[in-house]
């Protein structure tokens, strides 16, 4: 079995962090999908989602590593931390639900990454925005195929609208931690590295507002809810997603496909 | 191979270079597909400049092992490839030779990627801002199936006449 690695919680380690963690976690859970899509197309489709946000990540990792300092690689930052050091927010976590409940979750953070991403070009760090060129345009994709789903969803049958009114009031309260801000994006807004995350609430919701008018769904209010994962403080779903990740790694340190 | 001189042997290199088809889309060659953007000579060796497609494209690993390969066989070696991420690859750099062998393998070729820019927050389900000509028949009367296909920089459409499914190679 082998041993967790200690990470230095850096501010801008742990800025990268929630961004590639958020990724790694979305895509985990969206892989979830593959073989049991309800049409063959949506089933290729999260899955080749799933493989962006795994590329986003890697690099994302791999450089939350070279700045950290530790000689930590992509495969052990991802395979070999304890819950407690992994920085996504919690909304990606989230067990996969239904169709509904998944596009409209890929819809909250694809507009989220969007917009981050977005701001990341402009990273005084080269790396980051080297990796955020890229990242943006696939995040385009996502957002859009996300927000046509969720259009066609809600504009649907008696079922799929039902559906999607149930994901809304299941999954809006863990909206919110996307764009908090603390000493972490604080720090790294001061050394340019990237934006305040709550810099991008505005944005996201006009995006949000936009796309919910074309759908028929009305933005929910504001919930006192406060979830913390971005701080390392995740849900009880965390731990079934890590032991499932890292069972090979731990099992067979240094193992290689 | 030290009496190639430097340039002859860079040379050298692009030709072998377009001979390696890319792995996902093998009418193509990854010279045509734009991913080669330079060739170094070095004391050591040859140095490849590879900028990925997408940020998880899991061909990347395949097409450094063949380029290297390649090199190899033809006596070019030792080489190696490196990454280089900016500026972020985009489709316009398909050349027209590429967008042709494409187009005749049944992929429609991408438009300028600037259109990919332009938000379309909803994709209109049956084509009509985006008619794209069937690849076979050339028909217009067609639409869009999915927004991913067999690869995440491919769409899935069909054509309503010939009823053919037909990949689209989406801007980016």
């Amino acid at each position: 079995m082998t041993q967790s690695i200690q990470l230095d919680r850096k501010a801008e380690v742990q800025y990268l962090l929630r961004v590639g963690d958020t990724a790694l976690i979305l895509a985990q859970r969206l892989a979830e999908w593959c073989g049991h899509a309800p049409v063959l197309e949506e089933d290729i489709a999260l899955a080749n989602m799933a493989l962006d946000l795994v590329g986003q990540s890697r690099a994302l990792l791999t450089h939350a590593g070279t700045l950290e300092g530790a000689g930590h690689d992509e495969d052990q930052l991802a395979f070999l931390r304890d819950e407690r050091d992994y920085f996504n927010a919690t909304i990606a976590e989230l067990p996969r639900g239904d169709f509904a409940f998944t596009v409209l979750r890929n819809l909250i953070v694809a507009t989220w990454a969007q917009l981050l991403w977005e701001r990341l070009v402009d990273s005084s760090d080269a790396e980051v925005s080297a990796i955020a060129g890229k990242a943006v345009k696939e995040a385009r994709y996502h957002q859009q195929h996300a927000a046509d789903w969720v259009v066609r969803l809600a504009d649907g049958t008696a079922e799929s609208r039902r559906r999607v009114d149930a994901a809304l009031a299941e999954i809006w309260r863990f909206s919110a931690e996307l764009f908090e801000s603390d000493a972490v994006d604080t720090a790294a807004h001061a050394t340019g590295l990237g934006p305040r995350f709550a810099e991008l609430r505005e944005p996201w919701l006009a995006e949000m507002t936009a796309v919910f008018g074309e759908a028929g769904l009305s933005v929910p209010k504001d919930s006192a809810f406060r979830s913390a994962g971005t701080r390392g403080v995740h849900s009880e779903h965390m731990g079934f997603i890590l032991a499932e990740m890292q069972h090979l790694q731990r099992s067979y340190p240094g193992g290689v496909w | 191979m030290l009496a190639v001189a430097s340039s002859s042997r860079v040379a050298a290199a692009w030709r072998v270079l377009a001979t390696v088809p890319d792995p996902e889309v093998p009418a193509i060659s990854v010279c045509e597909l734009g991913i080669v953007r330079d060739v170094l000579d070095h004391d050591d060796g040859l140095e490849i400049v590879l900028t990925p497609t997408y940020s998880g494209c899991p061909a990347t690993e395949v097409i450094e092992h063949d380029i290297l390969q390649a090199l190899e066989s033809a006596g070019l070696g030792p080489a190696r490839a490196t990454l280089r991420r900016a500026p972020a690859w985009t489709t316009d750099w398909i050349s027209t030779e590429g967008r042709a062998k494409l187009l005749a393998y049944g992929i429609v070729p991408p438009g300028p990627a600037s259109d990919a820019l332009v938000p379309i927050r909803f994709f209109p389900r049956a084509a009509k801002t985006i008619a794209l000509a069937c690849p076979r028949c050339g028909s217009h009367h067609t639409e869009r199936l999915a927004a991913f296909g067999s690869t995440a920089c491919k769409a899935t459409w069909r054509c309503l006449d010939c009823r053919e499914p037909f990949e689209h190679f989406k801007p980016l």
